[in-house]
């Protein structure tokens, strides 16, 4: 007899692995990574000649899963932003697999491309990004419930995307009008559905330090577009504490917008993507934000910042005249 | 607020202040009320201009550039008349024009935005 060595294992195991994708238009290339639920896999769309990424489900999958991943890709084909990466495809392998095929992006996640990007003022425009797409999410009734670093992809151009929709919810009557009602049956979190959420595994999905209260305790009638705003909250609290920023002091209009994104109670959150935004651009264009009351020293630190060169060229000008009127006196 | 009022506001505020500093020379009291008004019109034309320049020409350095010729050359025109002063005229005229140049190309908004603002 003859045992196999490890590298040939690991190769059969890995083919094993290997969705089967016979019948469809698509060639696997390789493995990109793996979720809580499926795989992403590199693939060929052998009809138009390019590269897609397909989300495959687990070998072990179960129906529950199915439906969660089917409704993932409800959601992408309702958002259609630049901001939210495109579906082209959704189906059941020949192994019995539910997948969907959607754009590859290449790109880096917004944790690894922020040691790029050392300034906080261009961290903060590009939290602005992406606060686009979930804006736009928000309008349509949709919310995403899974921000995080992580979750976050930015193109070689500078693209922001926002992906994995897996735990997206329809939140408002509005949805039905926009998605359409057969999508947003599909998108309504049914007692099942909490079931699953909060009892999968014994843990409620979703990420720690990035969920917000009423999402960990199980509140559904409480989540809202401000659980999203909570977890851009969070997005902010990481852009401003890494390794690169913990350098510098985070300016306190920064920490409270932070802090008011991250309140326990939704109802002192800010009540949309859009108020939050308006605060971060307002900072960015050192005007006073709605969650930071600021002292006179302040106020006036930030005057001067905000029209420094008006400032010195006016104190200048005052000072001419004033040594004109000291040396006319002799 | 348009580039053209932002200057001809800051022409004259600062083109007043600039006469008013006559004041403290003793010799120029009496026609304080002339240097004044003078001064004042004075910033008003070359706020009219300046103004008119940043509406045609969007670039922060090039409204500075202009501004400063502007200022110098109205107050070179005032130190000939007074045969005279000329730093004492032209180093705060030239300064007063430079800061309305900086001022229309940074405050002033330009006339697209307006009408974009005004069809909201």
């Amino acid at each position: 007899m003859k045992w196999l060595g490890d590298g040939t294992v690991d190769r059969l195991r890995a083919n094993m692995q290997v969705p089967d994708l016979s019948g469809t238009r698509y060639r696997a290339i390789r493995f990109l990574a793996s979720g809580g639920m499926a795989e992403i896999w590199l693939a060929e769309d052998t009809v138009l000649k390019r590269n897609v990424a397909l989300k495959v489900l687990d070998a072990n999958d179960s129906p529950d899963l199915a439906s969660r991943l089917l409704r993932e890709a409800h959601i992408l084909a309702a958002l259609e932003h630049p901001g939210i990466v495109p579906i082209h495809d959704a189906g059941t392998l020949a192994d019995g697999r539910v997948f969907y095929c959607m754009k590859y992006v290449e790109g880096l996640r917004l944790d690894d491309f922020l040691t790029r990007v050392p300034a906080l003022a261009d961290r903060l425009r590009l939290l602005l990004r992406i606060a686009e797409p979930l804006a736009f999410a928000h309008s349509r009734g949709i919310i995403h419930r899974d921000l995080k670093p992580e979750n976050v992809m930015v193109g070689p151009f500078g693209e922001v995307l926002i992906m994995d929709w897996g735990l997206g919810k329809a939140f408002e009557k509005s949805a039905e009008a926009s998605i359409g009602a057969p999508a947003l049956a599909a998108l309504r979190d049914t007692p099942e559905r909490m079931i699953e959420l909060i009892t999968n595994h014994g843990s409620v999905l979703g990420t720690p330090g990035y969920m917000a209260p009423e999402q960990w305790q199980g509140e559904v009638a409480r989540m809202d577009q401000r659980t999203d705003v909570y977890g851009l909250g969070a997005i902010l609290s990481f852009m401003t504490s890494d390794d690169r920023q913990s350098e510098t002091r985070v300016p306190r209009p920064i920490s409270a917008i932070s802090s008011k994104a991250m309140h326990s109670d939704p109802s002192r959150r800010y009540s949309s993507v859009e108020a939050f935004t308006a605060d971060i651009t307002k900072y960015l264009a050192d005007s006073p934000v709605s969650a930071y009351r600021e002292s006179l020293l302040e106020r006036l630190a930030r005057v001067f910042n905000r029209h420094r060169t008006a400032v010195i060229l006016i104190a200048v000008y005052l000072l001419m005249r004033l040594l004109f009127i000291l040396f006319s006196r002799r | 607020m348009n580039k053209v009022m932002v200057g001809i506001i800051l022409g004259a505020i600062l083109g007043a202040l600039d006469g008013m500093t006559a004041w403290f020379t003793p010799a120029a009291r009496p026609g304080i009320v002339g240097i004044v008004f003078g001064s004042t019109i004075k910033g008003i034309i070359a706020g009219i201009l300046i103004g008119v320049f940043a509406r045609k020409v969007h670039s922060l350095a090039l409204g500075i550039v202009f501004g400063l010729g502007v200022g110098l050359f109205l107050a070179f025109i005032i130190a000939q008349l007074q045969h005279g002063y000329y730093l004492q005229i032209m180093l705060p005229g030239g300064m007063v024009g430079l800061i309305v140049g900086y001022a229309t190309q940074k405050y002033g908004r330009a006339p697209e935005l307006q009408n974009a603002a005004s069809v909201r």
